[in-house]
């Protein structure tokens, strides 16, 4: 029992983060329906800078606050260098190109910092607080749980309160109707690229330290389940995506701690499948996501 | 009266096809100017040219003096031109709320707005009831209307309506068209409107051209029009 | 397909082998290993271009399934080498038992991807990249985990002499599969199967109202495109008589994605030009770094990833550059070349006739878009 709570914990925790970064998958998607198959490396980029940035410092959260807005810049860069270009072109060319800034990044963080792993420190205690001597969590959890919700918060706000997030969602549901009313489309589709690069950057900020450290392809597998999360809440549900990471987080958690830990990334492929097969829209979709 | 829009010599078309030939147009300020003719006659393709979706490949197009020709769309509801597109071009996923908001946030903070949403509420009421529905919840007609609430919110000099009675109830129809009757009476307000259904669009106009085939082949007096037997026999049907 | 384009595939394989035959006895060792690891890339590229180019989905997956082929190779062999199997055909037994596994595990995936378009399939196949090669450390037992396992080979056929090197031995069974993989694959998507798989791609709906099961289309080309796999991955093993799991990591799918995209989508002679790239670029990388840096330690952080990062940015620019790849070029200069003949040819025959006459189908051909 007191191992499932704590198993529980932890599955919350790494959830909340897979929920981060499969929001920040949705949000392009929701504009764009591109996956962004390279935000994952683009998180990398953000996490490597915060490390040189503490480095020179000796502060963690200058390099926090690096790892923020270097996000923002390289998702702005991004989308107006690269992903603008095969914007109108078949959704196959966008995958592609994603993955080709996937390799050159890795080549490119691999050629800087060289392809050892390097310790990436947390900056809180990851030893588990006991509550009438169960193991129950972290205070680093409480970090993970306290700043994604403050992240979610904020997008809410964002995207519900402000007048540039209903620019943004009216941009990303119907462009040509925005344009008409006077949204700058184009540079909604930058802002919203730069946000999700923003968001993935936070989310690897706050795994990295969890894993075996700092990395060229630290993030492939929070990739890989974060892409499961947002596929489990529909890939175009902001709260789906929220519920997916949790589930996803548990899911991983309870076969890691149960079963064996290397078979972590076959109970993903696992998930996926069952979730593709039995409800290829997701969870949370209102209407059928998927067009033939 | 001078005029507010004036179309000389456009052309315009889809890659490199031309739809339009050679149009000329004026539209005077405060009044309200069919656009009528068959399907196919390039109706729709001259609002999508006037509103910068399609890039003219000659001609000029004047508002107020000033040529809006190679403005980027998004600039042009700053100029004062509305576009209300066939299909409505309600966004489904907003609210009836966020819709009239946007329509207006270019030129005011949401603040700023709600007396323009108040008076948007006040013309149809129908809308301040459904305020919190999304877009895809209305009806036929509910959308029409917020599409034109929308398009009133940005207080535009000049509105592009494209086929407002399409796929409307008689008597919806009646409803619209008196509203744009008061609108021009009482505000002022110069419109280009686009459609098939010819009465009722004479039953509001100042002014008709008639295309055919991407060319005006007629342009007077709505009256003069509704007068002219063979025209209307040969152009538009009844 | 007609019975003179089987011929015309014929006697081109026949040729090509005739060439690369000679070839291999003027290379020295390293290249003849160099060639040997681009025909078992071409197993798999071109069966990938076949299914992301033809077909029309596209896969992350393809160096999962070359693992697959090579665990099963390494798996098969040892158990020859155990028993003391010493005939050459055994091989032959291992590469048709790696065939056979990828193709069913092909099957798997293909089933499931059948319902799935666009992102949804590319991020399947991509978890299907990553989860595989943990298989080796969930089955410690049998494979060996990280450190992966040895594979069992034979030398050369005594019967070639003593000082026949391993590598041309090696380079005559790889350029074979390849060209066996090709000629299959030529005569498949030049005949039936190829257009039904392209009608699919181009309009499924079109497709499924012609009377085209468009699942099992989607289904038989995953594991035609599985089969070529294993069968390059099977190969591959057998050229680095091991495998390992970082082997079959999810860069190699990547850069298998990259071959095809490069060389040209949906081309299997684009996927030639891909799959020497995928051998010749990280080798001129090195030499290149080798010889204008001196730093060791640069050297060493400069070592593949120099080559990575080249990889990555030639996708992004063909992609948006010239989304036709290598081949796509090369047709277009070729439709050039031959245009002008074609003008100055006419020219010639008809020296009066007006400029305009004999351009027109010359432009013609050059607007055709490429496939």
């Amino acid at each position: 029992m007191d191992r499932f709570v704590f198993l529980t914990v932890y599955g919350l925790s790494r959830g909340a983060i897979y929920a981060a970064f499969a929001l920040a998958l949705v949000l392009i998607f929701r504009a764009t329906r591109v996956v962004n198959f390279a935000q994952g490396v683009l998180a990398v980029v953000s996490a490597y800078l915060a490390y040189s940035v503490s480095g020179a410092t000796g502060s963690y959260w200058l390099g926090f606050g690096a790892a923020l807005v270097s996000g923002l810049v390289l998702g702005a860069v991004v989308e107006r260098v690269v992903m603008r270009r095969v914007e109108h072109a078949p959704p196959l060319n966008a995958v592609i190109v994603a993955l080709g800034l996937v390799l050159l990044t890795q080549g490119i963080l691999g050629m800087i910092y060289g392809n050892q792993y390097r310790a990436f420190p947390a900056p809180f205690s990851t030893v588990a607080m006991t509550v009438h001597g169960v193991p129950l969590m972290t205070r680093y959890d409480l970090f993970v749980f306290g700043t994604v919700l403050v992240l979610m918060l904020a997008l809410a706000v964002l995207f519900t309160r402000t007048a540039t997030g209903l620019r943004m969602r009216a941009a990303a549901f119907a462009p040509q109707v925005s344009r008409l009313l006077g949204v700058n489309v184009g540079r909604m589709l930058t802002l919203g690229w730069a946000l999700a690069a923003l968001v993935g950057a936070v989310a690897g900020m706050l795994i990295i330290p969890t894993g075996l450290g700092l990395h060229p392809t630290a993030m492939d597998l929070v990739f890989v389940s974060s892409f499961t999360a947002a596929v489990v809440g529909g890939l175009d549900s902001p709260i789906g995506a929220v519920v997916g990471g949790l589930v996803v987080g548990l899911v991983l958690s309870y076969v890691g701690g149960y079963l064996n830990s290397a078979s972590t990334p076959l109970a993903v492929l696992a998930l996926l499948v069952v979730v593709l097969l039995a409800r290829p829209g997701g969870l949370f979709s209102a209407s059928t996501a998927r067009r033939v | 009266m001078t005029a507010l829009l004036r179309v000389e010599g456009l052309t315009a078309g889809y890659g490199g096809v031309p739809v339009l030939h050679d149009v000329d147009l004026a539209v005077p300020e405060g009044t309200i100017c069919a656009v009528l003719g068959a399907n196919g006659a390039g109706k729709t393709t001259l609002l999508r040219t006037l509103s910068g979706m399609v890039r003219p490949d000659r001609g000029r197009i004047l508002l107020d003096g000033s040529d809006l020709r190679g403005l980027p769309v998004e600039q042009l509801i700053r100029r004062g031109l509305a576009h209300v597109p066939e299909g409505r071009g309600v966004i489904d996923e907003l609210t009836v709320e966020e819709n009239l908001w946007l329509g207006g946030l270019f030129r005011a903070d949401r603040r700023a707005l709600r007396g323009p949403l108040r008076e948007a509420y006040e013309l149809f009421p129908a809308l301040y009831a459904r305020r919190r529905h999304a877009g895809h919840q209305l009806s036929g007609g509910e959308r029409q209307m917020l599409a034109l609430a929308r398009a009133l919110v940005a207080k535009p000099r000049l509105m592009l309506l494209d086929e407002p009675s399409l796929g409307l109830a008689p008597l919806v129809v009646a409803q619209i068209m008196a509203l744009l009757r008061r609108l021009r009476d009482d505000g002022g307000l110069t419109v280009l409107l686009v459609e098939q259904n010819v009465r009722s669009a004479l039953s509001v106009a100042d002014s008709a051209v008639v295309m055919a085939q991407g060319r005006v082949v007629a342009a007077d007096s709505a009256g003069a029009l509704v007068g002219d037997d063979a025209l209307r026999h040969a152009y538009l049907g009844f | 397909m007609s019975r003179s384009t089987l011929l015309r595939h014929l006697v081109v394989t026949v040729a090509c082998g005739v060439l690369l035959f000679g070839l291999t006895y003027a290379l020295d060792p390293f290249r003849d290993y160099q060639l040997a690891t681009a025909a078992a890339y071409l197993c798999a590229t071109a069966g990938l271009t076949l299914l992301a180019g033809q077909s029309g989905q596209l896969s992350l997956g393809q160096g999962a399934l070359m693992a697959v082929g090579g665990y099963t190779v390494a798996l098969v062999q040892n158990q020859f080498g155990a028993h003391n199997v010493t005939t050459q055909w055994a091989l032959l037994g291992s590469l048709v038992a790696a065939i056979c596994v990828a193709s069913v595990a092909g099957a798997v995936i293909g089933v499931a991807a059948a319902r799935l378009r666009g992102p949804y399939l590319a991020g399947l196949t991509l978890v299907v990249a990553v989860a595989v090669p943990s298989i080796g450390t969930l089955w410690h037992s049998l494979l060996h985990g990280d450190q992966g396992l040895s594979v069992y080979l034979l030398p050369a056929p005594a019967s070639l002499g003593e000082t026949f090197p391993l590598e041309r031995w090696q380079a005559w069974l790889a350029v074979i599969a390849a060209l066996l993989t090709m000629l299959a694959l030529g005569n498949l998507s030049s005949g039936r199967f190829g257009r039904t798989m392209r009608a699919v791609r181009d309009d499924e709906i079109a497709a499924k109202l012609a009377g085209i099961n468009v699942a099992g289309t989607q289904v038989t080309a995953f594991v035609v495109s599985a089969a070529c796999a294993g069968l390059g991955g099977g190969m591959l093993a057998v050229l680095a008589q091991s495998v390992s799991p970082g082997a079959y990591a999810f860069t190699l799918s990547l850069n298998l994605l990259l071959a095809v995209v490069v060389g040209g989508l949906g081309s299997l002679t684009g996927a030639v030009w891909g799959s020497v790239l995928l051998v010749l670029l990280p080798w001129l990388a090195d030499d290149l770094t080798n010889s204008l840096i001196h730093s060791p330690a640069a050297q060493q952080r400069l070592a593949g990833n120099l080559s990575l990062a080249i990889f990555g940015l030639l996708l992004v620019i063909v992609m948006i550059a010239a989304p036709g790849g290598i081949q796509g070029l090369l047709n277009r200069a070729g439709r050039r070349v031959r245009g002008r003949r074609e003008r100055v040819a006419a020219y010639r025959a008809e020296p009066s006739a007006p400029d305009a006459q004999p351009h027109a189908p010359a432009a013609s051909r050059t607007s055709i878009p490429n496939p």
